[in-house]
């Protein structure tokens, strides 16, 4: 009897996990492979900027995902990175040089933050929040009185923030934008998470940016485009991210911007069609979305690797089961296509933000329930079709938009 | 059989998504918080263990 080759699914965080459960509960009994570079088991990244990293105790038990039965047998390969990959072959090489043989690939590598370099490009007292590592490495250098200095104003920037400052840290933010998260809450909602920040003693430097690092072993202050200088220990830098993709290059397949899928999440082949065993889901799929536009694009919202992995996860389980039943399952499931409604949530200090939907491509806003200075919702349009919502508090009137998005 | 269903309310930001997935047994009352059935038959297992799959807090627990 040949031996089986496994599902190698490359990349062992949130999207991985969920893809190896989905594969077990919808029947996949074969081997299955999962290949991090981390050293940690999947863990939770939302908690980092915020509880985590307000915490006492930052360790992996804190914010490891339960690991069910089910998956007890996949063997995962942590801290092993991987540096290649064959398609045509169906093999992926590892950093240490092991080749792993594969049926399906399954690609779930998602993101690594940007850096920017400077021409005093110190390191020490510079941080970044993606890892497990990172928060650790962070939340060691917070405290009273600790000067932090965050490039960027998106989610990321403006949670740590909120976090360090309830730590007792002076903290600056610096970012080119007008308002913070404009971009995708529209001014108002955005001048609004300002102004809350601000209240809490969060000092803001929009529409500016570091232009090189001060100090001679260790940072201790950053310089301005203005000519400026902020004193500073702790240099966050929250400037978005890069995907993990170049252990994908050299094949038939689209890397310009994460991985390029169809709609069912399987890879694009540069040369036309679609590899049938070679999928990417998490934030590095680049995938159309029937429910706004069709357009390929990638969705860094923490829905978005769960839902994923669970389509992707049933996709290959009924690919790899030999029966008319599976074969009319899975026509049915690529039928109906992965669709997902984006979701996101953000803490920063008593504002409580939660959205549905993709609120960037919005050419039009309103505010439609409550008050800015409360709990309030808005709606987002782009060319008077809903697109997305928002609201600070009120819950219950947000989730109705859950389902409100139709193709 | 039932199961036993446990929310660490410390944790808990009531976010909701949870009552997509099982909706039998989460839900936000009139104040935007999470409530929640505590005992429930094994055929919500499934949807109970994609409410854990959604809850940004990882704060749902199934109680052995």
């Amino acid at each position: 009897m040949a031996v089986t080759k496994p599902v190698v699914v490359v990349g062992a965080s949130m999207a991985g996990l969920r893809v190896a459960e989905a594969l077990r509960r919808f029947g996949y009994t074969g081997p299955i492979t999962a290949i991090g570079d981390e050293p940690h088991a999947p863990y939770n990244r939302p908690p980092l900027s915020k509880e985590v990293l307000a915490g006492d105790e930052v360790s992996h038990a804190t914010v490891a995902f339960p690991q069910r039965a089910a998956t007890a047998d996949v063997g995962w390969v942590l801290g092993n990175r991987a540096e290649s990959a064959d398609l045509l072959h169906q093999t992926v090489t590892a950093a240490d040089g092991s080749v792993f043989e594969y049926s399906t690939l399954i690609a779930a590598t998602g993101l690594r933050p940007k850096r920017q370099t400077y021409p005093n490009n110190l390191m020490a007292g510079r941080h970044v929040i993606r890892t497990l590592d990172d928060a650790i490495g962070l939340r060691a250098a917070l405290g009273p009185g600790v000067r932090v200095v965050v490039l960027g104003a998106g989610f990321v920037g403006c949670e740590t923030a909120a976090t360090a400052r309830k730590l007792g840290a002076d903290v600056t933010i610096v970012a080119p934008g007008a308002v913070p998260i404009g971009r995708i809450l529209g001014s108002e909602l955005a001048s609004e998470i300002q102004r809350r920040q601000e209240a809490e003693g969060v000092q803001f430097r929009m529409k500016r940016t570091v232009t090189d690092l001060i100090g001679e072993s260790k940072i201790e202050g950053v310089l301005l485009d203005d000519g400026s200088e902020l004193p500073c220990d702790v240099f966050i830098e929250a400037i978005g991210s890069h995907c993990n993709t170049e252990w994908l290059s050299d094949n038939d397949i689209d890397i310009t911007d994460g991985v390029l899928t169809d709609s069912n999440l399987r890879a694009v082949k540069t040369s036309g069609g679609v590899w049938d065993n070679v999928f990417a889901i998490g934030d590095v799929a680049k995938f159309p979305n029937e429910l706004f536009d069709g357009l390929a694009r990638r969705v860094e919202h923490w829905n978005i690797p769960t839902e994923s992995g669970k389509h992707v996860g049933q996709l290959v389980a009924l690919q790899h089961t030999n029966t008319p039943e599976a074969a009319a399952q899975l026509s049915e499931l690529m039928s109906k296509k992965f669709q997902p409604v984006p979701s996101f949530w953000s803490d920063q200090f008593d504002t409580h933000l939660l959205a549905f939907g993709l609120l960037a491509l919005a050419d039009e806003h309103k505010l439609v329930q409550g008050e800015l200075s409360g709990d309030c919702v808005f709606e987002y349009y782009r060319s008077g079709k809903l697109v997305g919502a928002a609201g600070i508090g009120m819950r219950s009137v947000v989730q109705g938009y859950r389902n409100a998005f139709t193709a | 059989m039932t199961i036993k269903i446990d929310v660490d309310m410390t944790k808990c930001q009531h976010y909701g998504q949870c009552v997509f997935e099982a909706p039998n047994i989460f839900r936000l009352n009139s104040d935007d918080k999470l409530e929640y059935t505590a005992e429930a038959d094994d055929s919500e297992l499934a949807n109970v263990e994609a409410a854990i799959d959604v809850c940004p807090m990882q704060a749902i627990f199934i109680v052995d």
